[in-house]
Parts: C-alpha cells; sequence; structure tokens
C-alpha cells in the first residue's frame, strides 16, 4: 500500500484542473475570452439590427446600383452624373489608385535624395536636408494637404493672364501652370503607333536578354560588359527609328488657350496636384530618415573591405553597400507606400474625388446608408493595405538575407 | 653596396632643397569651408545651389516678416498699412486657436488644467522626483475633467470612488486568488458605473453645489482640442497596446487570433474611416437611446488606432528580447504576470522607446484629422476665418501659425525621446 501512495492516485478529471491545472487552464482562458469576444460581437451587431429596424432602415448594398447624379471632375475612365453609384466608387477608387502610385514614386525619388543629401559631407546640403525632414516629418500632413491646395489656388495666375500676356506657358508652350490645375500636352495615338509601341516592348524584352547574357558572360569570363549603355541604347533608338519611319505616329497634344480657359491637353486638377505634392513630400521626409537609417546601417569595415579589394567606388556601392542597406530600408518602405495610401484619403478635405470623396462622402450623405457606405469603403482600404504589404513581403523575401 | 646605388641611378640631388611654405591656411574657417563646402567640383556646385536657395527664401521671408501688420481689423487694413505678413488675423483669433469657442471668461480654467499637467507628469517622465507625486498623477484625470466640462464637483468624485471600490475590492482578494480580484474589481467598476454611479453623484452634487459653469464638448477646441485628445488617446493606447502585444505574442492560438485580427484590421484602415464611425456609425452599435458626448466617441477610436501602432511596436521589443531572458524568469519559477512584469517588460519598453514616442508624435498630428468631422481643432478653426469676409485670402499667417505650433511640440518630444534613450542605455557600447 505504501508504494502505491508515491503515484498519484488517478481521480479522473476534477473541475478544478480547469483553473489551477495549467494543462488544462489555458483552455479555459482561450474559451471563456472566445465566448466574451463572441457575445460582445453579438451584443453590437443585435444593437445595430435593433437601432436599424427602428429607424425603419434595411441592409443591402442595391444603392450601388442608383443612379449617382453627381459629378466627379477628375477621372480616368468614363462617367457622368446618370451613372449609379458603383461606377462613381470604381471612379473613386481609380482615383485613389492613381494618388498613391504617383505619390509612390516621387517620394521615393524625393526621400532617396534627401536620405543621401542628409549623409553628405558638405555641410549646407546636410543642414538643408535636415531642416526639410524635421521640418515635414514634424508638421501633420492634413496641414500640408490644406496648405498645398491653398497655394495652388492663390500663386499661379489665372487663365485669363495667358490671353493678356501677364503670364506664359512653360516647357515651349507645352505646360501651363493656372490657378484652375495644370494643363500637361495629352498623349495622342494616331494609326501605326500600335508598331512603335510593339518595338518599345520588344526592346525591353532586348534588354532583359541581355542583362542576362552579360551576367552569364562575367560569370563565365570575368568580362565586364557595359550594360547601362546598351540598355538605354536599345530602350531609345529602336523605337524612336520607328516612330521617325512610321511618320511620328504617337504625337503629343499642346493645351491652348482658347475663349476663357485651356482646350484640348490634359487638364490636371488642382486638387490631384496639392494632394500628389503634400503627400510626396510629407512622405518623403520619413523615406529619407529611412535611407538613412539603412545606409548608416551597414558597417564602415564592408565598404573599406571592398575598396581593399580594388573595386571602384561606384561599384562598392552597388554591389556592397546598397544589397546590405535595402535589407534594412525595405521593410519600413512597405509601410511608408501603406501609410501614403491610407493617408490619400485625407483627400477629402480638399476636394479630390477619391474612394473617401465618392463612397465615403457624397454617396453616404445621399443615400443615408451609413452603415454599408462605411464598411464597404473599410473593407476596399483593408484590401489594398493588404495587397501592399503582400507585395512588399515578397519583395522584401527577394532581397533578404539568405542564409544557408 | 653604396657604390652600386651610386653607379646605378642617373642622378643623386646633393644639395638640400629650400622649406617650401606651410600649406595655406590648414587650420581655421578657410580650412573648414575647404574641406565642408568646396572638396569637389560637384560639393561646390551643390553648395553655390544650397545658397541660392536660402538666398530665395529669405529674400521672400525676411521683408515679408519686417513690413508685417499686428494692429489691423481686416485683410485690406493690413494690405493699406504693410506690405508684408498680416498677423493682425492671429492678435484677434488667437483665442479660438488656443480654446475654440470656450467661454473667455473661464480661459483660466483650461490654463489651470494644461500648468497642472507638468506636476502630474513628472514622475512619470524623470525618475528624481519622489514617487509619492504618483498618487497626485492618479488624481489627475478627475480634476482635469472638472476643470475643463465644469459641472458639479459631485460627478468626478463619484467616479473617483468607484474606482477606489474598486481598488478596495482587488486588495482583499489579491491575497487569495489574483485572477478573480482582478475579475472582481473590474466587475465592481463595471456595477458601480451602471447602477450606484448616478445616485452618488446626485448625491455628491447636494453636497458640493453647483460647481463650474458646465462647458459644452462642442464649444472645446483649438490646441485645448488637440492636447484632450492627444494626452488622453496616449494614456489609454500605451496600457492596450501593451496587452494587445503581448496577446499577439501568446501561445493562446485563439487569443492570438483575436489580436492579430484586431491590430491588422486597425493598421489597415485610414484613420479617417474610424472616425466616420466615430461620428456617425458608433451610435448604432450601441443599446437604443443611448447618446455620449462626440469628444468621448472620438478619443475611444483613436485610442484603438494608437493601440494597434503601438502594439506592433512593442512587439518588436519583446521580439528583440532573448529567449535566454523568458527562460531564466521560468526557471525563477515566476508565474507568468510576475515575469512579464519584472523582467520581460522593462526590457522590451525600454528597446521600443524610440518607437512608442513616433507613434505618440503620429497620433498627435492626426489629432487633426477630426477637423473632418467638423470638430474645432486648429485646423478646423482656420475654416471660418477663411471664411469670414475680413479675412478671405489669409493663407500663410494662420497656416505657418499652427504649423509652428506643431511643430515645436513634435520636435520637443522627438527630442526627449532622445534624450530617454541615451539614459536608458545601460549596456556598454
Amino acid at each position: 500500500m505504501t508504494a502505491m501512495t508515491d503515484t498519484q492516485p488517478d481521480e479522473g478529471f476534477r473541475l478544478s484542473q480547469l483553473i489551477y491545472d495549467t494543462r488544462y487552464r489555458s483552455i479555459t482562458i482561450q474559451i471563456i475570452a472566445l465566448i466574451c469576444v463572441l457575445v460582445g460581437i453579438g451584443w453590437l451587431v443585435n444593437n445595430a439590427v435593433t437601432n436599424l429596424a427602428e429607424a425603419g432602415q434595411d441592409f443591402n448594398f442595391d444603392f450601388l446600383g442608383n443612379v449617382a447624379g453627381y459629378d466627379i471632375n477628375q477621372k480616368i475612365i468614363d462617367y457622368d452624373s446618370q451613372m449609379t453609384h458603383g461606377r462613381a466608387t470604381l471612379v473613386g477608387l481609380l482615383n485613389t489608385l492613381l494618388v498613391a502610385v504617383l505619390g509612390c514614386i516621387t517620394c521615393t525619388i524625393i526621400g532617396v535624395t534627401m536620405g543621401v543629401l542628409r549623409l553628405s559631407n558638405n555641410w549646407i546640403v546636410q543642414k538643408l536636408a535636415t531642416v526639410y525632414v524635421e521640418g515635414f516629418r514634424n508638421v501633420p500632413v492634413l496641414l500640408w494637404i490644406v496648405l498645398t491646395m491653398g497655394v495652388m489656388i492663390k500663386i499661379p495666375p489665372d487663365p485669363r493672364q495667358f490671353r493678356s500676356g501677364d503670364a506664359s506657358m512653360m516647357l515651349w508652350d507645352s505646360v501651363a501652370i493656372t490657378n484652375r490645375g495644370v494643363y500637361v500636352p495629352r498623349i495622342m495615338y494616331e494609326s501605326g503607333s500600335a508598331i512603335v509601341v510593339g518595338v518599345l516592348l520588344l526592346s525591353i524584352a532586348a534588354i532583359f536578354g541581355f542583362r542576362h547574357y552579360a551576367r552569364k558572360q562575367q560569370e563565365a569570363t570575368g568580362k565586364i560588359l557595359p550594360v547601362l549603355w546598351v540598355s538605354l541604347g536599345l530602350l531609345f533608338i529602336p523605337a524612336i527609328l520607328a516612330q521617325v519611319v512610321m511618320g511620328s505616329p504617337i504625337g503629343l497634344q499642346n493645351p491652348y488657350f482658347r475663349g476663357f480657359n485651356f482646350t484640348d491637353g490634359v487638364h490636371l486638377r488642382n486638387s490631384l496636384i496639392a494632394l500628389w505634392l503634400a503627400l510626396s513630400l510629407y512622405t518623403g521626409a520619413f523615406v529619407a530618415e529611412n535611407v538613412r537609417a539603412g545606409i548608416l546601417a551597414v558597417s564602415k569595415g564592408q565598404s573599406e573591405a571592398a575598396a581593399s579589394l580594388g573595386i571602384r567606388p561606384s561599384r562598392i556601392m552597388n554591389l556592397v553597400v546598397l544589397p546590405q542597406a535595402m535589407r534594412v530600408i525595405v521593410p519600413p518602405m512597405i509601410s511608408n507606400y501603406m501609410n501614403l495610401t491610407k493617408n490619400s484619403s485625407l483627400a477629402l478635405a480638399i476636394g479630390y474625388m477619391d474612394l473617401t470623396g465618392t463612397l465615403g462622402n457624397i454617396t453616404r450623405n445621399q443615400t443615408g446608408r451609413e452603415m454599408e457606405c462605411v464598411i464597404m469603403l473599410m473593407a476596399i482600404y483593408l484590401c489594398l493595405s493588404l495587397s501592399i504589404s503582400a507585395v512588399g513581403n515578397w519583395y522584401n523575401n527577394s532581397v533578404k538575407l539568405k542564409e544557408r | 653596396m653604396s657604390d652600386t646605388h651610386a653607379n646605378t641611378i642617373a642622378f643623386v640631388r646633393e644639395t638640400q632643397l629650400p622649406p617650401s611654405p606651410p600649406p595655406a591656411a590648414e587650420t581655421g574657417a578657410i580650412k573648414w569651408v575647404r574641406e565642408n563646402l568646396f572638396s569637389s567640383i560637384l560639393n561646390s556646385i551643390l553648395t553655390l545651389l544650397s545658397l541660392l536657395v536660402i538666398f530665395m527664401v529669405l529674400k521672400g521671408m525676411v521683408p515679408w516678416f519686417w513690413n508685417s501688420t499686428w494692429n489691423a481689423n481686416s485683410l485690406s487694413e493690413c494690405r493699406e498699412a504693410g506690405t508684408g505678413a498680416c498677423f493682425a488675423v492671429i492678435r484677434e483669433r488667437w483665442p479660438q486657436f488656443f480654446f475654440g469657442f470656450y467661454p473667455s471668461t473661464e480661459y483660466w480654467r483650461p490654463l489651470l488644467t494644461f500648468v497642472l499637467l507638468f506636476p502630474a507628469l513628472a514622475p512619470i517622465l524623470f525618475n528624481k522626483v519622489p514617487q509619492k507625486a504618483l498618487f497626485f498623477t492618479l488624481l489627475y484625470p478627475f480634476i482635469g475633467y472638472w476643470l475643463i466640462w465644469g459641472g458639479s464637483l459631485g460627478g468626478p468624485v463619484a467616479t473617483l470612488l468607484g474606482v477606489v471600490v474598486a481598488y478596495c475590492v482587488y486588495r482583499t482578494l489579491v491575497a487569495q486568488a489574483p485572477v478573480i480580484a482582478l475579475l472582481a474589481s473590474v466587475a465592481a467598476v463595471v456595477i458601480w458605473m451602471l447602477f450606484i454611479n448616478g445616485f452618488a453623484a446626485d448625491a455628491l452634487a447636494g453636497v458640493f453645489g453647483a460647481g463650474l459653469e458646465e462647458v459644452d464638448s462642442r464649444n472645446i477646441g483649438g490646441f485645448l482640442l488637440t492636447m484632450i485628445l492627444g494626452i488622453v488617446s496616449i494614456s489609454l493606447a500605451l496600457p492596450l497596446g501593451i496587452l494587445l502585444a503581448l496577446g499577439r505574442q501568446s501561445d493562446l492560438l485563439i487569443i492570438k487570433a483575436i489580436c492579430v485580427g484586431f491590430i491588422e484590421f486597425i493598421r489597415g484602415v485610414p484613420l479617417i474611416t474610424l472616425l466616420f464611425v466615430a461620428s456617425v456609425l458608433l451610435s448604432y452599435f450601441l443599446p437604443p437611446g443611448t447618446t455620449f458626448d462626440l469628444v468621448l466617441r472620438v478619443i475611444i477610436l483613436i485610442t484603438m488606432f494608437a493601440a494597434a501602432y503601438l502594439a506592433e511596436v512593442v512587439r518588436g521589443g519583446l521580439a528583440a528580447l532573448p529567449r535566454g531572458q523568458y527562460e531564466a524568469a521560468d526557471s525563477l519559477g515566476l508565474d507568468y504576470w510576475q515575469a512579464i512584469r519584472l523582467i520581460i517588460m522593462p526590457q522590451a519598453l525600454k528597446i521600443s522607446i524610440p518607437g512608442i514616442v513616433n507613434v505618440f508624435i503620429g497620433l498627435y498630428k492626426d489629432t487633426t484629422l477630426v477637423s473632418i468631422i467638423s470638430m474645432y481643432d486648429p485646423l478646423g478653426v482656420v475654416q471660418p476665418i477663411l471664411a469670414d469676409s475680413d479675412w478671405n485670402g489669409i493663407l500663410w499667417e494662420l497656416y505657418g501659425f499652427v504649423a509652428l505650433f506643431f511643430f515645436i511640440s513634435c520636435y520637443s518630444m522627438s527630442q526627449y525621446s532622445r534624450y530617454l534613450e541615451n539614459k536608458l542605455r545601460t549596456d556598454h557600447r
């Protein structure tokens, strides 16, 4: 019998084990948490159903098929006020994407330049870059957007001043900056332009082929081919030749002044330009900090080691420093792009008709379907953010350190 | 050897060269300029370009400031008085920039609240202050609420009593069962708020009298609103963010899934959509007939927003801790919460301080978004001024003033974070 008391008497499962036995306690906690969350969600949904019923509303998305009845001045695809709310939402989404893509490109250019300039050994340039970064980072983006919009309306000349000669167009009469927006040339495609575009695509394919060949050649023989010049030549010369041979099928149509305003050309609204500029400058300051941190993160020994191997400074930057800096730069860069896309929703403040301006504002107010509109708005932005981060993570995996 | 040397080399100098003069100005300002501004052709071009930029900016700014007008009643009067900036608008409208539409006889209340903020923050920010001062920090939310919103002292005191009751419940039970004590104290707070608080507030209002003049939330605006939203959301978001980060790192799958879902959802949508939820949607999700203050609704949503971002920052700190720290805590026999409180969090928070301050600065700047749902934060105050026919057409002065305020507060916050980073750096580098 004494031997029996050493082992635990098997009493089966007791309820108290749910709290005091660490093996079961975690399950208890999780189930309680799940029940709490489900009850909470149930309570919210129940309230919403009761409230909607009391207000005599239902929950459906039929309103997307109704006639919208409002105009959108900046649009990529066809739209007029007789089209549906669904179409207006799509126009808004495309406008969001337009400003997000433009902004991501320019903020990268500005950010990389400023980040490199902040590391410059030129004292005055370094200080100017610091002023830019600190100035833009420490002031709300909404203020920059509204201020840029104010400047765009206030400073440039009125279109009428172009007629009287008080103002003139820029870049060989092709760009007009007015207080109603910026007019840029429209690209005209005439017959035969398909061939030019085809040639351009072919030469891009040829560039990839040549780069592949050059890498193979270098690995096999050690000879370095002039990739950059050949690529540039391949990109431009055949396309220009095709353009000349076909008799200039792709042309630019300049905006020109007629009556009270500019016609032809593409009219970029003030709101688009202001939003684009403000978002790029603001996000550029954050990008600059990331770039600076990334370059500083590569230890000096790396570039010194490369120099002691006799590699030229430009190749040290390309082959040794940048690939290592990219690993530090890319992850915060993804979140910068995400932030820019989300901040583009502030377009509402200056009347740029992006997704928030159409679905989240006018459609919501006209149809009175607040619940549906806001939920749909959030869902679309969530999808956008998740896809940006998915693409970003895929790229990050391709540049990150491969440990073997 | 020397013969062969003399024979094989064609020329050997026999006389000494005269000493060359020392290199020109290898010290002082000229050397500095040469090394820092004109070290190469590219650098020289960049320097000249920068000087040009600075010159253009100064050429615009200096006369603008020099000829500025402070005394005028409208923009047209300004333009007559001087060619420069029209700061008269700020002189005329500064109360709105600072207090919104707060009653002008009561300005001492927000000011007093602001002054009291410093003794309340001191024990948290600087470790030289005696820790007994924390008591005042705990009382501060109630004092601040009463001072700004006014009304009888009964309401805040009743809520404070509820908190004290919950704390007593916790203290009496914590020795037997910590988990049950925590649940019981939460239950005590809920019961107090739902059933007893109203009666207690009325009863205490009888004792304390009418108190201060009540101020409606709609009238609170300007930098006062920015400070309220920023400080309240920041202090509420930090504990919530830490809990979310712990949940995300936890082994409990369901809890982890809930936390990940919440964090990714909040981080995936723009803040403005959450503010839409606060302004129009939240009332749908609450029991019929519930109405509460717009400022409170906005604070709830901004807190959730900041908590999700903080959670990611704290998670980074948790992930950066070596595995050995967790194992050491386990081997000392500490339970989960003891290990978190005594071993993990002090180190993880230290690592994540720069990130936390960045989130705070971001949140503080993002409070300007409430102007879109028509609240009168500094940017919201600018709109009616622009619409006023007296000041129509003014631009740089107004936005510059708001930008300056934000720049000063955000820049000092980031400088404080640098100070904290250095203070807490205990490893040897």
